[in-house]
């Protein structure tokens, strides 16, 4: 039972962080149609620049808020420079571009900062709390109730504002939107801005966890989309869900099957969901009509 | 035949710069980079076959050319295999790979059918990585060299031949697809599925031959460059590898035969002239990747092309 | 036995009951129209003949085999062949080719053979190039063969649709308005394809907003409205159908196909 609490605890944990990275999956996704690879480079970007702020003096909390605002202005600029200037390109050709900004941001980071693992202090102490039989982190707990926040803040953002409706209107029906004088382009902009500060946020709170380092983008994009595509493509609280279930499948997959293979499980959900279900969990399925 | 001309002078083109080529470099060095560029150029050709005629995605390829690389590393270290035997079952094994993963997910469309062969290709990638006993694990292994009848194909000059006339074979046979009943298939099924499946064609057939064509295209690459350098890693089958190919692919031209080695050359040589900035490898080929894709979506070769047609107009 | 036959052939899309019931049977040498206000049904009817789409209710029985569930490619070896109202032309590649993918069927499909254009495989390629010459100077298209599709003025690709359906062989073609959008020039050049089409023994089934090709063309006259049958008969029968002219025609157009009935 013990072990049980633990795995479930770690995957949790490391499941809102793929929570995170689909729900701005999502978010892009359903203001543009635009699967972003460069998702996970927000989440290190939150964590590296954070980390070489604190090592350069700065404290905490204003090197956090140095890291999401970097990763807000690059998820304009990705937007404004690559995105918006291949207006109407197909679905691979825009892949492409994602996964060219992906890399790019990952050279940068690599000249930029360096090849290492960095982490810093966890905010609330590093006692780990009893609960069961089994521990967990007090960061754990700030990553789950940071986590709860963002969506609860997104979800009145979409309900109660009047760009949150906007940003529904054009995920619904674009043309729709454009034609009752919503500026789509502004819409999209600010989905990749949100996109990039959910994502960074999430950095920001993990890394004391998990480390970060130039490279933990790719696979955290791939799982995040595994994530999303298990909730439903464009469904957020899909993707929430989605990512939870990733993070549970992956950890107590590592811990009962093969720990080798930790990295194989979100890939495999991947693959399962396209072949069985593609419209996931929450998702409809779509007719196409001739 | 006006028409057969204009498609086989591609062959010509190749074979006459493979042939030509070693007496215009001054040392070897040039000769192992553009083997490199044939080898790759064979990978590309393959993919193209799937991505520019057929219209279906893969950003998992360099799973099937990490298959080709490993077969003729595990073979002979392994199971006492000669490597020309290893090669062989290295082909028929990706073959048989692409065509049972090809079975289910060549039913998905755009976005999807891209995830699931990134997936496809980072699940092979974690397997040799894994599974140190038989590849050596994440620092790989080393490949014995390939003989036959006791002559050891090692060295620049002796691969760039291997390689330069394999891809001259390697167009050819490209070249012979595409205008024969299985070449129009696929470029009807790029252009409109409904309609070809209405005239006949089964379409999950041909989808399934592109990518088994395309896979066994890439192990042969891979079998080669893992037989010429001697070594074989997991980052051979890597994530970066797949996405290198696909820009090789679409930098040169989509549906281009010549685009292949072109794009192929200009992402191979580029990096060697980088050797000094290795770390900007990776930003120069993100940029690549973006600059391409929104200012010359079509690639260089069929632009060039595009505005040769212009011009005398 | 009749060439196509459809019986109480359904499909929902949603809450909407798209085709509902339609039922008839297309003799051989036949020309048979059906007809409808946009929205009728027409063309998800074609799909749901053609293959495109899984009927929720009712039979399809191509001489007398029922291949209600059969796919696309299937139902074209067995003898049926359809255009598209909104063109499904191969645009990158040329006129000719277009129609050689219709050759398909006829050709061997070796793909080694192919890989290694052997002997056979290039004299495959020659007959199937003579053929679809033949059949691109059936619709006049003759002089276009080596144009790439995408060059092709509308009407022109139009005839390209036919030829390639005809390249089949079939016994039955289906053919999805063949004159929307063509002119006066145009439809007359569709008008004298189709007679073509049916002197050579094919089965023609026409879907046509065109009321004068219409009455002037079709054997028989089978009318759709929201998913379901409401009159079947021949040109005069329809034309003087008082629930045809209510929902459809119109007391004019009733009176103009009238005129082109003569």
């Amino acid at each position: 039972m013990p072990e049980f609490l633990q795995f479930l605890f770690s995957g949790l944990t490391v499941g809102a962080i793929y929570a995170l990275v689909a729900l701005g999956f999502t978010l892009i996704y359903n203001a543009s149609d635009v699967i972003n690879f460069a998702q996970g480079e927000f989440v290190m970007i939150g964590g590296m620049v954070t980390f070489f702020a604190v090592a350069a003096g700065i404290p905490l909390p204003l090197a956090a808020l140095i890291a999401l605002v970097s990763a807000v202005i690059i998820g304009v600029l990705l937007h404004v420079l690559a995105i918006e200037p291949a207006k109407g390109a197909s679905p691979v050709t825009l892949i492409i571009i994602t996964i060219g900004a992906s890399i790019f941001l990952r050279g940068v980071a690599a000249v930029v900062f360096d090849k290492n693992f960095h982490s810093y202090p966890p905010f609330a102490g590093s006692e780990p709390i009893r609960v069961g039989g089994a521990t967990i982190l007090p960061q754990s707990i700030i990553v789950l109730l940071g986590t709860l926040a963002i969506v609860v803040a997104l979800w009145a953002l979409m309900t109660r504002t009047l760009i949150g409706k906007g940003m529904v209107a054009t995920a619904t029906n674009r043309l729709a939107a454009r034609l009752v004088g919503i500026n789509t382009a502004a819409i999209v902009g600010v989905s990749f801005a949100l996109s990039a500060a959910i994502g960074a946020i999430g950095g920001i709170l993990v890394t004391p966890i998990t480390l970060t380092n130039y490279d933990v983008g790719t696979l955290l994009a791939l799982k995040g989309f595994a994530a999303a595509m298990l909730g439903g493509m464009g469904h957020p609280f899909g993707a929430v869900v989605g990512g939870l279930i990733v993070g549970l499948l992956e950890t107590f997959g590592a811990g009962y099957i093969s720990s080798a293979y930790k990295d194989a499980v979100a890939f495999l959900v991947i693959l399962g969901v396209l072949l069985v279900m593609p419209q996931g969990l929450f998702g409809s399925a779509g007719v196409e009509r001739v | 035949m006006p028409g057969m001309l204009r498609t086989y002078w591609v062959v010509l083109a190749v074979a006459v710069i493979v042939a030509v080529l070693p007496y215009l470099v001054p040392t070897t060095f040039y000769l192992r980079i553009a083997a490199l560029v044939f080898i790759f150029s064979i990978a590309v050709l393959g993919l193209n076959l799937l991505m520019g005629f057929a219209g279906q995605v893969s950003l998992g390829h360099a799973g099937f050319f990490g298959i080709g690389a490993y077969a003729v590393a595990v073979g002979p270290a392994h199971f006492g295999v000669p490597s020309w035997l290893a090669l062989l079952l290295g082909l028929i094994l990706a073959g048989v790979i692409a065509y049972i993963i090809g079975r289910p997910i060549l039913k998905l469309r755009g976005h999807y059918l891209a995830v699931a062969t990134l997936g496809m290709g980072i699940l092979i990638a974690m397997v040799f990585t894994n599974e140190a006993r038989f590849t050596g694990g994440p620092d790989g292994m080393a490949v014995k060299r390939l003989v036959l009848f006791g002559w050891t194909a090692r060295g620049s000059v002796a691969w760039y031949w291997i390689s330069g006339v394999t891809l001259v074979l390697a167009v050819l046979l490209a070249v012979n697809l595409i205008d024969s009943p299985t070449g129009r298939a696929l470029r009807a099924i790029h252009d409109s599925e409904v309609a070809s499946r209405v005239l006949g064609v089964d379409v999950a057939r041909y989808k399934l031959i592109a990518f088994v064509l395309s896979a066994v295209y890439a192990a042969l690459a891979g079998a080669y460059l893992a037989l010429f350098d001697a070594l074989v890693t997991p980052a051979t089958a890597g994530f970066l590898r797949s996405i290198e190919f696909v820009t090789m692919a679409v930098i040169g031209g989509l549906g281009s035969i010549l685009g292949s080695i072109v794009g192929a050359a200009l992402l191979t040589v580029l990096p060697q002239l980088l050797t000094v900035f290795h770390d900007y490898e990776h930003i120069a080929l993100g940029f690549i990747m973006i600059v391409f894709m929104i200012f010359l979506r079509a690639g260089i070769v069929p632009s060039l092309a595009q505005l040769l047609r212009r011009t005398p107009q | 036995m009749s060439v196509l036959s459809v019986e109480n052939l359904g499909i929902d899309f949603g809450g909407v009951r798209a085709v509902d019931g339609v039922g008839f049977a297309v003799e051989a040498g036949e020309i048979f129209a059906i007809i409808g206000p946009n929205g009728a049904g027409k063309t998800t009817l074609f799909n749901l003949i053609s293959g495109l789409y899984p009927p929720a209710r009712g039979k399809v029985l191509l001489n007398g085999e029922d291949v209600t569930r059969l796919a696309p490619h299937l139902l074209a070896a067995r003898g049926l062949s359809r255009t598209f109202q909104n063109l499904q032309i191969f645009f990158r590649m040329s006129a000719i080719e277009n129609v050689m993918v219709g050759r398909h069927l006829r050709e061997r499909r070796n793909v080694l053979a192919h890989l290694l254009r052997l002997p056979s495989v290039v004299a495959q390629n020659r007959d199937s190039r003579a053929k679809a010459k033949d059949l691109l100077n059936l619709v006049g298209l003759g002089a276009m063969a080596e144009r790439p599709a995408g060059e092709l003025p509308y009407g022109a690709l139009k005839r390209l649709e036919i030829a390639r359906a005809l390249a089949t062989e079939p016994t039955i073609l289906l053919l999805d308005e063949p004159a929307a959008g063509c002119n006066a020039v145009e439809t007359a050049e569709v008008d004298a394809v189709i007679q073509k089409i049916a002197a050579q023994g094919v089965t023609v089934v026409l879907v046509e907003h065109d009321m004068r090709l219409v009455m002037k063309i079709s054997s028989r006259i089978h009318v759709l409205d929201q998913g379901r049958t409401l009159a079947e008969g021949t040109a005069a029968q329809i034309r003087a159908n008082p629930a045809v002219i209510a929902a459809y025609l119109g007391a004019h157009a009733g009176a103009e196909a009238g005129d082109a009935g003569r």
